[in-house]
C-alpha cells in the first residue's frame, strides 16, 4: 500500500526543487542521457501491475461480458444519458482509441470493431499531476487510484487525463446500481470514479474482474517487473501497442492488434 | 471606512436591492444543485468544465488588470492615474472573490474545499491558482485598506506600504500565468497546449479590464460629483487600444502555428470552433462574433479620432469586454473539450440553474463593487469639495 510517509517527504522535497511534478521535479523532467526515449524512464523493477489486451481474440466477438463484471463488481452505476454516463471499462472504435494507429487502408476486420479501454494506470499519470489534494495518487504497485473521500470533485483529473478514462457523479450514483454489491463501497455524488485495477481484487490474491470474466482469455495481468510473468510471457515476441504512447505517460495496459 | 455605504440616495439603495434580488435568485439555483448535484447544468463527462470555469478565468483576468494603473502611477509616476488606482484595485478585490466563487459552485463536493489547503500538493496548478489568488485579494485587501484609510485622514501613506505595491505587480501577473498554466500544461488537450496561452491570457485581460474601468469611470462621471479625469481616461483607452492589438497578434500566432503545422488534434478544435464538426455548430456564431468585435474594437481604438471621441467610447469599451468575454468566458474553455480525448463531439450548452447560479455569484461581485465604489466616491467627492 501507500507509504504516507515517503508520500510526505517527496511533497517537502518539492518545495525546495519549487516545482514537483507529480512526484518529479522539473530538474528529474530534463536530466537523462538518451534521446527518442518517451519510455526510458519508465519503471521496469519491482511490482507494476500491467494488462495485455489481446485485440484479436477480443475485436471478433460483440461481447461486452468484462465490461458488466467489472460494472458488477465495483458497484459503477448505469446511466442512460451518455452526457452523464459512468464507466469504468468500455468498447470504443478503434480509431478512436488508437488515434496515431489508425489509416484509410487498414481492413474492415479491425476499424469496423471495437476494443476494450480503460484506466491505462500510467507510470507517469497526468491525472496525479493534477489533482489539487492527492486524492488521486499512484501506489508503489504503479496502479493510480482514488481516495473518494478527499476527492472535492473539481474535474481536474478528468480535463487532465489524455484518455476519457475519468467519470464524475453528476447525481447521486447509488439510485443508479441495480444489486449493490456490499462487498465494494458506493459512492456519493460529487467524486470522480474509474477503473482501480482491482485493487480490491488483488489484495484477496484474485485476478480483475475483467479478465475472470472474458470468455475468450483475450485479458492477460500480471506484474511487469517480474520477467516470469504472464503478462511479460505475452508481451514477448508479438508487436504490442500503447494508447497515445507519444504523451510519454507510460501507459500500463497494452494491446496486441 | 466601510460605514460610507450606509448612506445614500434612493436610486443607491434600489439598485442594491435589485442587485440582492439576483443575488437570492442564484442562492437559490446553487442549493437546488447542491441538492441534485451538477447534472442540473450542462457540463457532461466530454465537457467537465463550463461556464463556472470559464468565467473564473475571465476574471482572473480583470483581477489582474489593476495593474494597469498601479504600475504607471508607482513606477513611472503617471499622475493622472492617482485618482482612479482605487477604482482599479476596487475593482480588483470583487474580481478576485468572484473568482473564488465561482471555483466554489463549480466544484462537486463544496464542503471538502478546505482538502486544498489541508492537502497541499505541489504538483498541481490548481493549488497554486488557489495560494496566488489567496495571496492577490490579502495585497490589495491590504493595500488599498492602508493607503486609502491615510487618503481619508489627509495623511501620506506609511513608507513601508509602497514596496507591497511593487510586490502586488509581479503578483498580478503571477494570477494569470498560473490561470493559464491550468490549461497549458496538459499533454492531452492539444488546443490549450501552448506557450502562448499565458501571455494571450495577460494580454486579453489587459485589454477588458481597462476597458471595463473606463465604462466604471465614465458611468461615476455621470452618476456622481467625481471625475476621474480625462486624462485618466484618455490613457487607460492607449492602453486598451495596445492591449488589443497585442492580443489579436497572439491569437493569429495561435492560428498559424496549429494550421500551418496542420497536425490534426491540433486543427480540429479550430475547425469545430469556427465553422463546426457535422452538427455540431454551436460555438461558430459566438466565434465569429467574437472576431468581429475584437478587430472592429481594435481598429477603433487604434485610429485616434475614433479612440478620443468620448461619446463614441463607451461603445468601443462594450465591443471590447464582450469581444474578450466570448472568447475567455465561453470560446477557449469549451473549444478545448471538442473533440473528446477518444474523437468524439459532444456539445455544451449552460441549463437554467446554471446560468442563474452564475448570474448569481456575478451579482455578488457587483454587490461588493457597489460598497466599495460607494466608499471611494463619498471620499472622493468630499475631497473635491
Amino acid at each position: 500500500m501507500m507509504d504516507v510517509k515517503r508520500r510526505e517527504f517527496l511533497r517537502l522535497a518539492g518545495l525546495g526543487a519549487t516545482l514537483g511534478i507529480g512526484g518529479k521535479t522539473l530538474y528529474e523532467v530534463v536530466k537523462g542521457d538518451e534521446v527518442l526515449a518517451s519510455t526510458a524512464h519508465e519503471t521496469h523493477e519491482g511490482t507494476r501491475w500491467a494488462m495485455v489486451i489481446d485485440t484479436r481474440k477480443c475485436v471478433v466477438h460483440d461481447c461486452e461480458d468484462c465490461i458488466a463484471a467489472c460494472h458488477k463488481t465495483h458497484n459503477v452505476p448505469t446511466f442512460e444519458d451518455p452526457k452523464r454516463v459512468i464507466k469504468w471499462i468500455w468498447r470504443e472504435e478503434f480509431k478512436g482509441a488508437f488515434p496515431d494507429q489508425n489509416h484509410m487502408f487498414m481492413g474492415d476486420e479491425v476499424t469496423d470493431k471495437t476494443v476494450p479501454i480503460l484506466c491505462n494506470h500510467c507510470d507517469n499519470p497526468p491525472c496525479v499531476k493534477v489533482c489539487p489534494t492527492g486524492a488521486t495518487f499512484k501506489r508503489k504497485d504503479g496502479i493510480v487510484t482514488m481516495d473518494m473521500h478527499r476527492c472535492i470533485g473539481c474535474r481536474y483529473c478528468v480535463v487532465g487525463c489524455p484518455y476519457g478514462a475519468r467519470s464524475f457523479n453528476w447525481s447521486d450514483p447509488r439510485e443508479a446500481i441495480k444489486d449493490i454489491d456490499p462487498a465494494f463501497p458506493t459512492r456519493c455524488k460529487g467524486v470522480v470514479e474509474k477503473c482501480n485495477f482491482c485493487a480490491d481484487r488483488l489484495s484477496l490474491d484474485k485476478d480483475p474482474a475483467c479478465m475472470e470474466a472474458c470468455p475468450y482469455k483475450a485479458i492477460t495481468f500480471g506484474n511487469l517487473g517480474d520477467k516470469e510473468s504472464p503478462v511479460r510471457a505475452a508481451l514477448k515476441g508479438k508487436y504490442t501497442i500503447r494508447r497515445k504512447q507519444g504523451l510519454g505517460t507510460g501507459p500500463s495496459v497494452f494491446y496486441i492488434v | 471606512m466601510l460605514e460610507k455605504a450606509l448612506q445614500g440616495s434612493k436610486r443607491y439603495w434600489t439598485w442594491l436591492f435589485v442587485v440582492i434580488g439576483f443575488i437570492t435568485a442564484g442562492v437559490i439555483a446553487f442549493l437546488y444543485q447542491l441538492q441534485e448535484g451538477l447534472g442540473v447544468t450542462g457540463m457532461s463527462r466530454d465537457v467537465p468544465w463550463g461556464l463556472y470555469i470559464a468565467q473564473f478565468t475571465f476574471l482572473v483576468g480583470v483581477a489582474a488588470s489593476a495593474v494597469m494603473v498601479v504600475l504607471p502611477y508607482y513606477l513611472h509616476n503617471f499622475k493622472a492615474f492617482g485618482k482612479i488606482t482605487i477604482l482599479g484595485e476596487f475593482l480588483a478585490i470583487p474580481a478576485v472573490i468572484l473568482c473564488m466563487m465561482f471555483i466554489f459552485v463549480d466544484m462537486g463536493q463544496p464542503m471538502r474545499v478546505m482538502n486544498v489547503p489541508l492537502h497541499p500538493t505541489l504538483n498541481s496548478m490548481m493549488f497554486w491558482d488557489f495560494m496566488s489568488l489567496g495571496g492577490y485579494l490579502f495585497l490589495n485587501i491590504l493595500i488599498t485598506r492602508v493607503v486609502f484609510s491615510a487618503e481619508m485622514k489627509g495623511i501620506a501613506p506609511p513608507k513601508w506600504i509602497k514596496p507591497v505595491i511593487i510586490l502586488s505587480i509581479p503578483w498580478a501577473i503571477s494570477i494569470h500565468t498560473v490561470t493559464a498554466f491550468l490549461y497549458s500544461g496538459l499533454s492531452g488537450r492539444s488546443f490549450w497546449l501552448t506557450a502562448i496561452l499565458a501571455p494571450r491570457f495577460l494580454a486579453s485581460a489587459f485589454s477588458a479590464g481597462p476597458a471595463i474601468l473606463i465604462l466604471l469611470c465614465l458611468l461615476i462621471r455621470k452618476i456622481s460629483k467625481f471625475d476621474p479625469g480625462d486624462a485618466a481616461i484618455r490613457k487607460l483607452s492607449e492602453i486598451v487600444a495596445y492591449a488589443m492589438a497585442v492580443n489579436v497578434f497572439f491569437v493569429a500566432l495561435e492560428f498559424f502555428t496549429a494550421l500551418y503545422s496542420d497536425i490534426p488534434h491540433h486543427v480540429e478544435h479550430f475547425r469545430y470552433l469556427y465553422f463546426g464538426i457535422g452538427n455540431a455548430t454551436a460555438l461558430v456564431p459566438w466565434a465569429w462574433a467574437s472576431a468581429i468585435l475584437s478587430l472592429g474594437a481594435m481598429i477603433l481604438l487604434l485610429v485616434p479620432k475614433t479612440r478620443q471621441n468620448f461619446s463614441l467610447l463607451p461603445w468601443i469599451c462594450v465591443m471590447v469586454v464582450v469581444g474578450l468575454w466570448i472568447d475567455k468566458g465561453i470560446n477557449l474553455i469549451i473549444t478545448g473539450f471538442v473533440p473528446n480525448p477518444v474523437g468524439g463531439v459532444t456539445e455544451y450548452a449552460p441549463t437554467f440553474p446554471e446560468i442563474m447560479v452564475t448570474l448569481g455569484v456575478y451579482f455578488i461581485g457587483i454587490f461588493i463593487l457597489t460598497i466599495l465604489y460607494k466608499v471611494a466616491i463619498t471620499v472622493k467627492e468630499a475631497e473635491a469639495a
